[in-house]
């Protein structure tokens, strides 16, 4: 019961679909359009799960007072600040509870939620993010080191990119004449991302793809259950 | 007054940009706190997003406009309750229903969209006259697409051992991975780099006003 | 201990030098030229060979951490396609979306020549959806029951531009700024291959060589724009010294040092590797 029927549901649903790719036409291209709507629906409820899971467990951390328990309480008091704002006065042309929160928005030159998105949560994120550009150089200088014809072609191919999609690279063989355009940098990298990379990443997207139909069929047909958890 | 708030709102920006700078220094209180703000911060506008623009619309306000016209509503909303009820362990059982729906779906859409994008649409796409070029790039490029494409997908065969001539084709798809990864890592330093920019674009310009 | 700190220490060193080879180009630009790539005109071409008063639509999906690579190219077509009298519609598979979209039409109505773009005539912004291909899937039967409201709250009937819209068959183009999943791939999967509307769309550098086998001869991507390079490629297009050109140089500057840094790192290696070579001659003998 408590398997069987998520497996017969699975198994149905992901009929419905196929079947309508096939005969696009009543009942199953409205089933499969409600389908569609409910799914999007509990995708919703599932981000609310992914959202109370990640409370759930700095609350824990916090409640056992676990080594750093202090940042995660930061972690929580930000959460339900950005929630509460959000909630009362909306983001955006969006209403909160409280309506657009016109005086507040007024103090503060944007609705909370908003400035709170902009002046801390971009920062942060946009930050975050850009600290790899120190690790990448960390990486280039201590583990790109050319050993053998694989790590060789791998080196020219990022060389010449590097230096083809900048504007030095244009610079550097700009002179060079019209009959010698095919060695100009900007041209060569093209000709490496347009061709020999193309066929590579062709090459793994068919071959995902592949396991991709594998997997999915094995799903429909309740061969792979471990979506399923646990086995009680 | 929103003026004073907006240059408050850059030096909190700033703060923060330098919080997550200092890690490049060693791991810090501040860095941990900035992360944990992030975190939460992150956690938050999720939330709000998604009760604003998926379930409020597409779910309570369809049901307060017209309840009896779109009662079937109840059980996409019956099934998202028990999707939470996966919090619990105990109750964790309850939550396979709507998990299952999701997967069978996407499982299936998956496998119909993979199939032609991926892989008829691929494989005809590498199915040309490698003459058809009117340059000699053109066509030694033709070339270069359908052997690399061949002998990438023979290298990624792992149902039978690959031993003598049968290595041959899978080392050159090895080259043509070879080639594509430096490619990648080209343009992964570009993206890296774009984002380190834009930061320092903020500080200078935003924060200290010292370019245009 | 003392490697540990040495190794620390050249960290640190090869950290001050990416900054300062960001950096100083920022203040003190150089000027260096570029060219743009063919893949790159080819999406300018689509935008640009649509005709006034057809709709195309732009997907925000991707977040303030790629802002920099992503948002001029945003900014740049909803200026191309204003100038060519298209109407955009903006969507998003990413929950921040909605606030890019609303910030890069915001950067294009400061130019003077698209002030008087007015919401809801102009363009729109429907705002953020989960569930990624299902809701794509959803959009190809009808727009409208995927988005009964906009971003804002407004109802799908209030919005005038919005009456001849049904289903994605009524778009003249989609445009995916996507830095991950969902995305662009998505889009090409359900918009170009299930109905046949010209996608093209612009993703962050690192993912952009990947997105390369579906511009193909059968169009699954009408160009493509990867990363900041494109984007200032995009701007030069349209005539326009935008954000991603000015910060050109600054790329430029920190790829030869990078560059320099790995030949850096080669040479060490090399050397440590020659000199534990005669270590171990020198022991042999």
């Amino acid at each position: 019961m408590k398997r069987n029927i998520p497996l017969i549901l699975a198994f149905v649903s992901g009929l419905i679909v196929i079947f309508s790719e096939f005969i696009p036409h009543r009942p199953f291209s409205s089933i499969v359009d409600s389908l569609q709507e409910w799914f999007m629906i509990i995708s919703g409820f599932a981000m609310l799960l992914g959202v109370m899971s990640l409370l759930r467990m700095n609350a824990a951390k916090v409640s056992t007072r676990s080594p750093d328990w202090q940042y995660h309480l930061i972690g929580i008091i930000s959460f339900g600040l950005m929630v509460l704002m959000g909630a009362l006065w909306g983001m955006e042309e969006q209403a909160g509870i409280l309506g657009q929160g016109a005086s507040i928005s007024a103090w503060l030159g944007k609705k909370p939620f908003d400035y709170t998105y902009t002046h801390v949560f971009v920062p942060l994120s946009a930050t975050l993010f850009s600290l790899l550009a120190f690790f990448i150089a960390s990486a280039a200088y201590r583990a790109f080191i050319i050993r053998t014809l694989e790590s060789n072609l791998l080196m020219i191919a990022a060389v010449i990119v590097i230096l083809g999609r900048t504007g030095f690279g244009t610079m550097l063989t700009g002179w060079l004449p019209e009959s010698y355009r095919f060695w100009h940098l900007p041209n060569l990298a093209d000709y490496i991302m347009q061709y020999p990379n193309t066929a590579a990443q062709r090459a793994i997207m068919i071959s995902a793809a592949l396991g991709v139909i594998g997997s999915g069929l094995r799903i429909i047909l309740g061969i792979e259950r471990s979506y399923l958890g646990g086995d009680k | 007054m929103p003026d004073l708030m907006n240059t408050i709102g850059i030096w909190l920006a700033a703060f923060f940009t330098f919080c997550i700078f200092s890690f490049l220094y060693r791991d810090n209180p501040f860095y941990k706190l900035a992360e944990q703000i992030f975190v939460g911060l992150s956690a938050g506008y999720g939330l709000i997003y998604v009760v604003y623009s998926t379930i409020v619309p597409n779910l309570f306000a369809k049901l307060s406009q017209d309840f009896s016209g779109n009662l079937i509503l109840l059980i996409p909303f019956a099934l998202g309750l028990m999707m939470l009820t996966r919090i619990y362990p105990k109750t964790q059982w309850i939550s396979r229903y709507p998990i299952s729906i999701v997967i069978g779906t996407s499982a299936a859409i998956s496998v119909m969209r993979s199939l032609k994008t991926d892989l008829l649409l691929q494989v005809g796409a590498t199915i040309i006259n490698p003459f058809q070029g009117s340059t000699a790039s053109e066509i030694s490029g033709n070339l270069l697409v359908i052997i690399g494409t061949l002998c990438g997908v023979y290298f990624f065969y792992f149902s039978k051992k690959q031993e003598g001539l049968a290595k041959i084709p899978s080392k050159i798809g090895v080259y043509f991975l070879m080639v594509s990864f430096g490619a990648t890592f080209g343009y992964t330093v570009m993206a890296r780099i774009s984002l380190l920019i834009g930061r320092l674009e903020f500080l200078l310009k935003d924060w200290l006003h010292i370019i245009n | 201990m003392s490697v540990n700190t040495s190794s620390h220490t050249e960290r640190r060193i090869v950290f001050l030098i990416i900054f300062l080879a960001v950096m100083v180009p920022l203040i003190f630009p150089i000027g260096w030229g570029s060219e743009v790539s063919p893949i790159a005109r080819m999406s300018y071409d689509l935008i640009d060979e649509t005709p006034a008063g057809k709709y195309g639509l732009i997907s925000f999906d991707y977040e303030a951490s790629t802002i920099t690579e992503l948002q001029p190219m945003a900014v740049a077509q909803i200026e191309h396609a204003w100038s060519k009298g298209q109407k955009i519609i903006a969507t998003a598979l990413w929950p921040q979306g909605p606030q890019m979209a609303e910030a890069s039409f915001a950067e294009a109505k400061r130019n003077p020549a698209y002030a008087d773009k007015e919401y809801g005539v102009d363009y729109v912004n429907l705002g953020y959806k989960v569930g990624g291909i299902v809701t794509l899937q959803a959009m190809g039967s009808s727009i409208r029951d995927v988005y009964p409201k906009d971003s804002s709250g407004k109802n799908w009937d209030d919005l005038p531009m919005l009456k001849g819209i049904r289903t994605l068959k009524d778009l003249a183009w989609v445009s995916s700024l996507s830095s991950g999943v969902p995305g662009l791939k998505e889009w090409v999967m359900i918009a170009h291959d299930v109905h046949n509307v010209p996608v093209t769309g612009g993703t962050t550098a690192v993912s952009a060589p990947g997105f390369l086998p579906y511009v193909n001869d059968q169009k699954q991507l009408h160009g493509l724009l990867g990363g900041l390079k494109a984007a200032s490629e995009y701007e030069m297009l349209i005539d326009k010294k935008g954000p991603a050109t000015t910060k050109m140089d600054a790329q430029s500057v920190a790829h030869i040092v990078i560059l320099l840094l790995i030949t850096l790192g080669n040479i060490t290696a090399f050397r440590r590797k020659r000199a534990k070579a005669n270590l171990t001659g020198g022991q042999n003998a």
